[in-house]
């Protein structure tokens, strides 16, 4: 029984460190460049179709592909903060109005990414084995893999964390966080502030797409499911608060698994219930001002 | 303008929306029948974009429950088709959306903004998987065969539905009603200041904009003849009416009619010559409609217009 709840909630933990990440991407496009970013799935897609891609044609390493994904998921976007949502921005009456043009922008871009993915790669669904070993921890078994991902998630969202606090760009994305146009009259270019918010958000959701193509099967439809549990973990943590995505992705991730345990078939409703009763109780979420 | 050319001007209008209406009411006399399905689909969205704009329109909620309550229409018609006539089964089809809006809409008074949207969009999924959970789990099938109405059928239901929901828009967008909710959409606390009774009245239009939505879901089921969870709430059709209303423009009444109309007939051609690129290609046109026609095509139009009289002054 100690060992069946161990399993559990290592399982939970392993799936929380992922969905951890993804949402401190997410955290970040809203809470900073206030666009609640509906294709943020699609950028995951996008990570692990072209680790896929490398590492069968190539026979490339998939941790080195973080060295690709990231890059180029960053480029795509920031260059469309400074194209399309800055463009919306400037044109807005009201932040409001901005959330949701912005919205509705990324849902198209969703369809846009999804269906060049599904040009170029196909729409089967493509896995590959890396690091499929067992390693046994406490007495249950689990592919090493999913390990290495967690142990990933955790360091990359730690690293970007001490770059929030620590360095001056950081300090620069705080303050466009909690005033933009304030922190526009300090001397911080908002513009470019705002855009590398964007970009450091998709670069996270290439990288999570990267962890994930190791540990589960991939395909280019992949992302909206993806996008969906962002949101609810980005609003259990709090919307905007990149430490509460972190620990909401945790929680949300040993709720899904004890469910999953417990009747597979309604791990996804045990979620939306969830995000529901949520926004009703407390919108704010766990950690939001 | 003296009053003459007003009322005069006025009686043309009227004259062609009742030529337009003939014209339509005998469609299936002389059209052929892929006529038929088509101006059908054409309805269908436009009933979809019109009862979303009824509600979401002028406050600037954002609901993403469309599909939800289309999703109700289509399985009361699954579940019930069999039993009970048609013209019940829509009734009853357009009740649970009301009802199910009323609850939503009770639920979510102290929700502004994007946590709206998120809500109503978690809704239809919620949903869904409940639905599917129910299936597979409970009743160990997968979807349900929907009795098959006959074409013609159809459309006079779908053109029944959308003319009393055109009338319904156009009378709650014309009286004290159409007005609180403008003054809803821009300042909501002003709004309760001046005495709108702000909660009852977003709930009620709320539900008010469910029924015919649930109404062309249950119709539309019988054309489909096979619904499953994914199909009959599918996201999708809570997106596309917010795309169809914004590329028509939402600032004049006839905007989202058109924008629905021009978007369902621009699906079924790129869907049958371009079935690879249709979701990429709209994808696009709802970012460009996004960027460069903020008013939409009504927008468009209007500053055309505008444009065009200025100038005429400026020569005079």
């Amino acid at each position: 029984m100690v060992v069946k709840i161990l399993d559990v909630v290592i399982a939970g933990l392993l799936l929380g460190g992922l969905y951890a990440l993804i949402a401190m991407g997410l955290s970040l496009q809203y809470g900073v460049a206030r666009v609640l970013n509906i294709s943020h799935g699609e950028f995951i897609m996008l990570g692990a179709l072209i680790t896929w891609f490398l590492y069968k044609a190539f026979g490339v390493n998939p941790l080195v592909s973080l060295a690709i994904c990231g890059p180029v998921t960053f480029i795509i976007g920031f260059l469309l903060y400074r194209t399309l949502f800055t463009r919306l921005r400037t044109s807005s009456v009201s932040i409001g109005a901005y959330e949701g043009s912005s919205m509705l922008a990324s849902f198209g871009l969703l369809f846009i990414i999804q269906n060049v993915a599904l040009i170029v790669w196909g729409s089967e669904i493509k896995g590959y084995t890396y690091l499929a070993f067992p390693v046994n921890v406490g007495g249950a078994l689990f592919a090493a893999n999913r390990l290495v991902a967690l142990a990933f998630a955790v360091f990359i969202g730690l690293v970007f964390y001490l770059f929030l606090v620590r360095t001056r760009l950081g300090k620069a994305i705080r303050a466009a966080a909690q005033d933009a146009a304030t922190a526009g009259l300090m001397g911080v270019n908002i513009n470019q502030v705002l855009a590398l918010c964007f970009g450091f958000g998709a670069l996270m959701a290439g990288f999570a797409g990267l962890l994930i193509s190791m540990c589960y099967p991939v395909h280019a439809a992949m992302g909206l499911e993806y996008t969906i549990i962002t949101i609810i973990v980005v609003v259990l943590g709090g919307l905007g608060s990149i430490p509460g995505s972190f620990i909401g992705g945790f929680i949300l991730g040993l709720i899904g698994s004890i469910v999953t345990y417990l009747e597979p078939g309604l791990s996804l409703a045990a979620y939306y219930v969830i995000f529901m009763l949520l926004l009703l109780v407390k919108p704010t979420g766990i950690l939001g001002k | 303008m003296d009053l003459t050319t007003v009322t005069s001007k006025r009686l043309l209008f009227l004259g062609l929306l009742f030529l337009v209406f003939i014209l339509l009411a005998f469609l299936p006399l002389y059209g052929s029948v892929y006529t038929v399905i088509l101006v059908t689909a054409i309805f269908m969205y436009i009933i979809l974009t019109v009862s979303w704009v009824i509600f979401s329109g002028p406050t600037g909620y954002i609901s993403l429950a469309p599909a939800a309550f289309f999703g109700v229409g289509i399985y009361t018609s699954a579940v019930l088709g069999k039993v009970l006539p048609l013209p019940i089964v829509i009734c009853i089809g357009a009740l649970a959306s009301f009802c199910l809006a009323l609850l939503v809409g009770a639920l979510t008074l102290r929700l502004r903004g994007i946590y709206f949207s998120i809500f109503t969009f978690g809704l239809v999924l919620l949903i869904q998987q409940l639905l599917l959970w129910y299936e597979v789990r409970i009743t160990h099938t997968r979807g349900r065969f929907v009795i098959v109405v006959n074409n013609t059928t159809i459309y006079y239901v779908m053109l029944g539905i959308l003319v009393i929901l055109l009338l319904a828009a156009y009378l709650i967008r014309r009286s004290k009603y159409g007005l609180a909710l403008q003054s809803i959409g821009e300042d909501e606390e002003a709004a309760a200041h001046i005495g709108i009774n702000v909660t009852v009245l977003k709930t009620i239009i709320f539900a008010v904009s469910a029924i015919f939505t649930g109404a062309a879901g249950a119709i539309m089921a019988t054309r489909w003849t096979y619904i499953d969870p994914y199909i009959a709430f599918n996201p999708l059709f809570s997106f596309l009416p917010v795309l169809m209303a914004i590329f028509g423009g939402m600032g004049q009444f006839y905007g989202p009619i058109i924008g629905a109309a021009i978007f369902a007939y621009l699906e079924e051609v790129l869907l049958t010559r371009f079935p690879y690129y249709y979701m990429l290609i709209f994808g696009i046109i709802l970012v460009v409609a996004i960027l460069y026609l903020p008013d939409g095509l009504v927008g468009l139009v209007q500053k055309w217009r505008k444009g065009g009289s200025a100038r005429q002054h400026a020569d005079t």
